[in-house]
C-alpha cells in the first residue's frame, strides 16, 4: 500500500539546499537500446531475428544461436518477482542517500530473468509487469510495479524518483496568450500543480482567454515575454527557486517556404520566438532548476519543449517553420546534456498540425488542444523523453525510421 | 541677395545654457515595455524596441559595458518620412536620409483636447475645433508643427494602445482636418502622443489613414508617441526632431526636443 | 575419453603476505612480496621460476606480461588469469598440466589485490559489462545485494534459516583465532551473528567478508623438482572446471560443481567421505552449504540439515575452512580464490598457520566466483593428499 504523497511545507530558507547525485549512468550501446525504449514509454528488449530467443542483458550475440541480428522488439510485460532484497548499505553516493532500497529478481513470461527496482507493493512470490524508465542518470532502469494498479500508486517514492510528476510541483507555462498554453494552464491545474504560473507578454494587448486564464485554479499571471532576455531573466531571479517544471508554449506559426516567402522579418520573428526564446529561458532557468534536482517532493524535474515533428523532418508548406523547430530541436538535446547532472529531463513533444489557427487550412488529422495537453502531463507523469502525440507525428516517425528519403519526398508533395 | 543679418548663436547657446531658452524632452524611453503598433497578424508587423548586453566589466568585455539594440524604423517616439505611405512615395527628397536637414528644425503649434478626450478615446479633430483654437491663439503659421495634446501619455502602458477586440480607440484627425492642415495652412506634419497619427479606428476613414495619406502625399512629416506636450505653450515652441540618416530610410525613432523661450523655474 | 591424472605435479610453498585492511601500496608491491618470499623460502634465482600465473583485480593496466618486466622474470608459461574466487584451483590445474608436459618446470602462481579506501567502490562499478548495465544501477549494492537474492531464493526454495549460516560463519571464526593475520579475530556469538547490522536482507554484516590488501602464493613443479628443493609437497588427485553452467535456471540454487562432481570422485578414486577436511569457497555462507550439497556431501536441498547435524570447526565431525576462511579472515582480493587451496596445503604438509587438523591424509577445495550478472559463473575444485 503506498503511503499517498503529502503536500511539502514551505522550503526552511535556512537550510542548505541537498546537491543532485545520479546514479551510474555508463552502458554499452547494445543497454541503450533500453533507453531508447524507456524514453518512448516502451517496454522492448532484443529478439533474436534467428531463433526468436528473448535476451536480457543486452549483448551482442544471442546466447542460444551466436545471431549477431538482435533488434529490440516490444515484448511482454509481465512476469512473476522470484526473490527480493532491499539495500541497506553502499558505496554509491546516490543511493546511499537512499537506502533501504528494494531491488528484485523478476522471470519474465518472455524467458529472461530481469534484476529490477521494485516499486512498494510489487510483492516477492507475486505477479508483476515490468516497465523501463530513465532513471536521474538518463539511462534506462526496469521496475517491477505489481500486476494491478494500486491505490495512491504514482506516489511510490522510487517511482516519483523516475518521473517528473507534476502533482505538488509548481509549473510555469511561458506563454498563456495562446490556445494552447491555456489548455496547458488547465492540464497541470487538474493534475494537481502546487502554483501553476502563466506568462503574458505585451499586457497591453488584450487577448480571448484572458478572463478563462484567470479563473482557472492555482493559476498565477506573470510577466514573461521571451523575446526579451531582460523579462525572462527577471521572472527566473524572482521565482527561478519556486518552478520545478517549465513547459515552453511560446509558438511561432506561419506558412510559407524558405525560396517562396518573401523577406526576413517572419523568419526573424520566428528564431527570436522559438530559437532564441528557448535560449532565454534555458540560460535563465537551466542553471537554478538543475541545482534543484534534489530538493525534495517538489524538486526541480523538467523541461518541456513542444516542438513541430517537422522539426524531424522539413515540411516545405510549413517550411521556414520546419526549419526553426529543428534548431530548436537540436538546442534541446544540447540542453539535455547540459541538465543531466542535475537530473533534470528535457522533454520533448513532438505533434503534426494542431487545431489552431495557424494552421487552419491544412485537413485533418489534427491534434487538439486537450489531446496535447493532457499527452505532455501524462509524458511528465510517466517521466517520459521523447514523445509522439496524434496520427501525423507518429506517421512520420515511422516512415522516419524505415527511409528518410522517401519521407522527403513525400513531404514535399 | 538680400541684406546679410548677422545671428548672435552664441548668445543663443548662453540663453539654453542658463535656462533662459529651456529644453524639454518630448521623447519617451526606449524600453521592451513600450508598445508598439499592432497590425493584422498576416501582416508584417514593426520590430519592437529589444536590448541583448553585449559586456558588462565581466569575461565578455573587462572594463566596459555596451548592448546591441534592435528596433523598427517606427518604434517608439519616432518620425515619419513621405516615404512611408504610398501616397509620399515618388516625392523627392522623400526619405530621412535624404530630407533638407533644414526641416528637422521648426516653430510647433499645440492643440489642447485633452479633456475632450478624457471624456471619449474616440474624439476625432475636426476643423471647427482648430478654428476655435485659432480664434484664441491666432492662426497657425505656414511651415508649422501641429502637435496634438491628448495627455495620451500619461496613461499606463496598458491603457496606451487602446485595443479592443475591434482594434485600437485613441484619438486622431478626421480627414477634413488633414486636408486642411496642408492645403490652408501648409503644415510642416503632424505630431501626436498615440501611437500613430492617425485616429485609433482610421481604418475606417476615407481615405483610410488620412494622416499619412495626405501628409505624407505633399511631402510633410510626422511625429508619434510624444510625451510632455503639456509643458508647451500653443505657439511659439521650436521643435528639433532630426530622424538617424537612414538609407531610404521611411522613418526612424529619434530624440524630439522642444526650445521654449522663459526664464528660470 | 577418460582424463589424464596428474601424476607427477605436485603443489608446494604455501605463502601468505598477512592481510593489512587498507594499503597505501599498489598490487604489485602485494604480488612482487608474495614472489620474493616464495624465492627466499625455496631458495631459488628469480630466472628459476620458468612459469608464472598471476591472479588480480586491482594490477591494471598491467595484465601478467607487464609483471614480467616489472619482477624480472622471463617465463616460457605466463597466465593471467582473471576468474576471482575460482583463480587458485584454475591456476593449479593450468600448471600442473605444463608442468606435466615440460612446458614448464617450476610455476609461481600468485594471486593478490591491494585495498585503497575507494578500490571496492571502484570495483564494484566497473565489474562486468552486465553488472555495469544490468545490477550496478539498482541500488548498487553490489555483489552483497546479488548474493542477498541469492541467499532469499535458497532460504525460500529449502528451509534454510539465518541460524544455519550462523553455525557455518560461527565455526569458521572458532578456526580463525589462532591465524596471526585474520581480519576478524574474536569469537562470534549467535547473539552478535544474529543482531549484526543489515547489508542487503536478510544478508548481515557477519556474512560478509571485510576487503582487504594481501597475497597468497604456491609453486606448482614436478615431484622430484620438490624433493630436490627439500620442499614438503601435495598431490593432485582430481580437478573439475566449469563456467555459465545452468543458464536456463531462473535463479542460482547449484554451481557448475553439480555437473561434473562425479567425475572429480572417481579420478581420484574417493568418495565424499574419504577426505578430512573441506574448504569451500565462502564469499557468502550460502554459497559454502550450496557447495556441501554440490560436492556430493548431501543432496540439493539438504544443506541446513547437513549443517544442523555436524561440527564444523577443526576438531569436529566436520572440519571445514580450517583457517577461518574468508568470512574471518578478510578477502585480498583475488587472493580470495587461493586463501582455500594455500591453507589446504599447510594443512596436509603439518605446517598450519593456527590449529592442525587431525589426521590431515586428503582434502576437498573448492572453488567459486565471478558474478558477472545475477550468478557466480565459475566453479572449480580440486582433491588433494599428502604426499606420501
Amino acid at each position: 500500500m503506498t503511503e499517498p504523497l503529502v503536500r511539502p511545507r514551505r522550503k526552511n530558507p535556512l537550510k542548505r539546499t541537498r546537491l543532485p547525485l545520479r546514479p551510474q549512468g555508463v552502458r554499452s550501446r547494445a543497454a541503450h537500446g533500453l533507453t531508447a525504449a524507456a524514453a518512448e514509454g516502451r517496454f522492448a528488449l532484443q529478439v533474436c531475428l534467428d531463433c526468436n530467443t528473448v535476451i536480457y542483458p543486452p549483448r551482442d550475440a544471442c546466447p542460444s544461436c551466436l545471431s549477431a541480428r538482435l533488434p529490440f522488439r516490444d515484448v511482454a510485460r509481465g512476469g512473476t518477482l522470484v526473490a527480493e532484497t532491499t539495500v541497506r548499505t553502499t558505496t554509491d553516493p546516490y543511493f546511499r542517500e537512499r537506502t533501504p532500497w528494494r531491488v528484485g529478481t523478476v522471470k519474465l513470461d518472455a524467458g529472461p530473468v530481469v534484476v529490477a527496482h521494485l516499486h512498494g507493493d510489487a510483492v516477492e512470490g507475486g505477479r508483476v509487469r515490468l516497465e523501463l524508465k530513465l532513471d536521474k542518470s538518463g539511462s534506462a532502469v526496469a521496475i517491477a510495479l505489481p500486476e494491478k494498479d494500486t491505490e495512491n500508486m504514482a506516489d511510490d517514492r522510487y517511482l516519483r524518483e523516475m518521473t517528473c510528476d507534476p502533482k505538488f510541483r509548481r509549473v510555469l507555462i511561458t506563454d498563456g496568450r495562446t490556445t494552447v498554453g491555456q489548455a496547458m494552464a488547465q492540464a497541470f491545474s487538474d493534475a494537481g500543480a502546487a502554483i501553476v504560473f502563466v506568462g503574458l507578454a505585451d499586457p497591453w494587448k488584450p487577448f480571448p482567454g484572458m478572463a478563462g486564464l484567470r479563473k482557472i485554479e492555482r493559476v498565477e499571471i506573470v510577466p514573461l515575454d521571451v523575446t526579451d532576455s531582460e523579462s525572462v531573466t527577471e521572472l527566473a531571479e524572482q521565482n527561478g527557486a519556486r518552478i520545478d517544471i517549465v513547459v515552453n508554449t511560446a509558438e511561432h506559426v506561419r506558412a510559407g517556404g524558405v525560396v517562396d516567402r518573401h523577406g526576413l522579418t517572419i523568419a526573424r520573428e520566428e528564431i527570436d520566438v522559438r530559437y532564441l526564446g528557448l535560449l532565454r529561458l534555458a540560460q535563465a532557468f537551466g542553471p537554478i532548476l538543475r541545482s534543484r534536482g534534489a530538493d525534495g517532493v517538489n524538486s526541480a524535474a523538467a523541461f518541456v519543449n513542444l516542438l513541430s515533428v517537422h522539426a524531424l523532418m522539413n515540411w516545405p508548406a510549413y517550411g521556414s517553420y520546419s526549419a526553426t523547430e529543428a534548431a530548436c530541436l537540436s538546442a534541446a538535446q544540447c540542453m539535455r546534456a547540459e541538465l543531466r547532472p542535475g537530473g533534470v529531463k528535457v522533454v520533448n513533444v513532438f505533434f503534426g498540425p494542431l487545431e489552431t489557427e495557424w494552421f487552419q487550412t491544412v485537413p485533418p488529422p489534427k491534434v487538439t488542444l486537450a489531446v496535447l495537453a493532457n499527452a505532455v502531463v501524462r509524458a511528465l507523469q510517466h517521466g517520459l523523453e521523447d514523445v509522439f502525440v496524434g496520427d501525423v507525428a507518429e506517421d512520420i516517425r515511422q516512415r522516419l525510421a524505415v527511409n528518410p528519403k522517401a519521407l522527403e519526398r513525400e513531404m514535399a508533395n | 541677395m538680400g541684406v546679410l543679418m548677422t545671428v548672435d548663436l552664441m548668445a543663443f547657446a548662453r540663453a539654453v545654457a542658463s535656462g533662459d531658452i529651456r529644453v524639454i524632452d518630448l521623447t519617451q524611453t526606449l524600453s521592451q515595455e513600450f508598445p508598439t503598433i499592432v497590425l493584422p497578424p498576416e501582416l508584417g508587423q514593426c520590430a519592437p524596441f529589444r536590448m541583448e548586453e553585449v559586456s558588462r566589466y565581466d569575461e565578455r568585455g573587462p572594463a566596459w559595458y555596451w548592448n546591441n539594440v534592435s528596433l523598427g524604423e517606427h518604434t517608439g517616439t519616432h518620425f515619419d518620412a513621405p516615404i512611408h505611405w504610398i501616397s509620399g512615395k515618388d516625392l523627392p527628397n522623400n526619405a530621412v536620409d535624404t530630407i533638407n536637414v533644414a526641416q528637422f528644425i521648426a516653430p510647433a503649434v499645440v492643440i489642447d483636447c485633452s479633456k475632450e478626450c478624457a471624456a471619449d478615446p474616440d474624439f476625432a479633430l475636426t476643423i471647427p475645433f482648430v478654428e476655435q483654437w485659432e480664434a484664441r491663439h491666432g492662426e497657425i503659421e505656414p511651415r508649422s508643427w501641429v502637435l496634438l495634446r491628448t495627455d495620451w501619455s500619461k496613461h499606463a502602458y496598458t491603457d496606451y494602445a487602446g485595443l479592443r477586440d475591434d482594434g485600437a480607440h485613441t484619438p486622431g484627425p478626421e480627414p477634413a482636418v488633414v486636408k486642411w492642415f496642408v492645403e490652408q495652412r501648409d503644415v510642416h506634419g503632424f505630431g501626436t502622443e498615440t501611437i500613430g497619427t492617425d485616429f485609433g479606428q482610421g481604418q475606417h476613414f476615407n481615405p483610410p489613414y488620412p494622416a499619412h495619406f495626405f501628409m505624407h502625399g505633399k511631402g510633410r512629416f510626422g511625429l508619434q508617441c510624444l510625451t510632455n506636450l503639456d509643458l508647451l505653450p500653443p505657439k511659439g515652441a521650436i521643435i528639433i526632431a532630426a530622424p538617424l540618416k537612414i538609407k531610404q530610410g521611411s522613418g526612424s525613432p529619434l530624440r524630439v526636443l522642444a526650445l521654449v523661450a522663459g526664464g528660470n523655474v | 575419453m577418460q582424463r589424464k591424472s596428474y601424476e607427477g605435479a605436485v603443489a608446494c610453498l604455501p605463502v601468505t603476505i598477512p592481510y593489512r585492511r587498507y594499503s597505501t601500496n599498489s598490487a604489485q608491491w602485494w604480488l612482487g612480496r608474495a614472489l620474493h618470499e616464495l624465492i627466499k623460502r625455496a631458495g631459488l634465482r628469480l630466472k628459476d621460476i620458468d612459469g608464472f600465473a598471476v591472479s588480480s583485480f586491482t594490477v591494471g593496466p598491467d595484465t601478467a606480461v607487464g609483471l614480467t618486466q616489472h619482477f624480472g622474470l622471463s617465463p616460457r608459461w605466463l597466465d593471467h588469469i582473471p576468474l576471482g574466487g575460482a583463480s587458485g584451483i584454475v591456476a593449479l590445474r593450468r600448471a600442473a598440466r605444463a608442468v606435466q608436459a615440460g612446458d614448464a618446470d617450476i610455476v609461481a602462481c600468485v594471486a593478490g589485490d591491494t585495498n585503497h579506501v575507494d578500490s571496492f567502490r571502484k570495483m564494484l562499478s566497473t565489474f562486468s559489462r552486465f553488472a555495469q548495465d544490468a545490477v550496478y544501477p539498482y541500488g548498487s549494492g553490489g555483489a552483497n545485494a546479488s548474493f542477498a537474492l541469492i541467499t532469499k531464493h535458497y532460504m525460500n526454495s529449502y528451509g534454510a534459516k539465518r541460524e544455519d549460516f550462523a553455525k557455518i560463519c560461527i565455526a569458521q571464526r572458532d578456526n580463525a583465532m589462532s591465524i596471526p593475520h585474520a581480519m576478524m579475530k574474536k569469537k562470534l556469538t549467535l547473539d552478535e551473528y544474529m543482531s549484526a547490522r543489515p547489508i542487503a536482507d536478510p544478508i548481515h554484516l557477519f556474512d560478509c567478508v571485510m576487503p582487504c590488501a594481501g597475497a597468497e602464493a604456491f609453486v606448482v613443479c614436478r615431484e622430484d623438482v620438490a624433493k630436490s628443493l627439500n620442499l614438503p609437497s601435495v598431490r593432485i588427485l582430481s580437478t573439475i572446471e566449469r563456467h555459465n553452467a545452468f543458464p536456463n535456471d531462473p535463479m542460482q540454487i547449484r554451481g557448475g560443481w553439480e555437473l561434473d562432481i562425479d567425475e572429480l570422485w572417481s579420478m581420484a578414486a574417493l568418495r565424499p567421505k574419504d577426505v578430512d577436511f573441506v574448504q569451500t569457497y565462502d564469499d557468502y555462507p550460502v554459497i559454502s552449504m550450496m557447495q556441501f550439497e554440490d560436492l556430493g556431501f548431501c543432496p540439493k536441498g539438504a544443506g541446513p540439515d547437513f549443517v544442523r547435524s555436524h561440527t564444523l570447526t577443526n576438531d569436529g565431525t566436520f572440519p571445514h575452512n580450517t583457517s577461518g576462511g574468508q568470512l574471518s579472515v578478510g578477502q585480498a582480493g583475488a587472493a580470495g580464490g587461493f586463501l582455500g587451496l594455500v591453507e589446504a596445503m599447510r594443512q596436509l604438509t603439518s605446517q598450519p598457520l593456527g590449529s592442525q587438523v587431525p589426521n590431515a591424509n586428503a582434502c576437498l577445495v573448492s572453488g567459486f566466483g565471478m558474478i558477472n550478472y545475477d550468478r557466480g559463473l565459475s566453479s572449480c575444485a580440486a582433491v588433494l593428499a599428502r604426499a606420501a
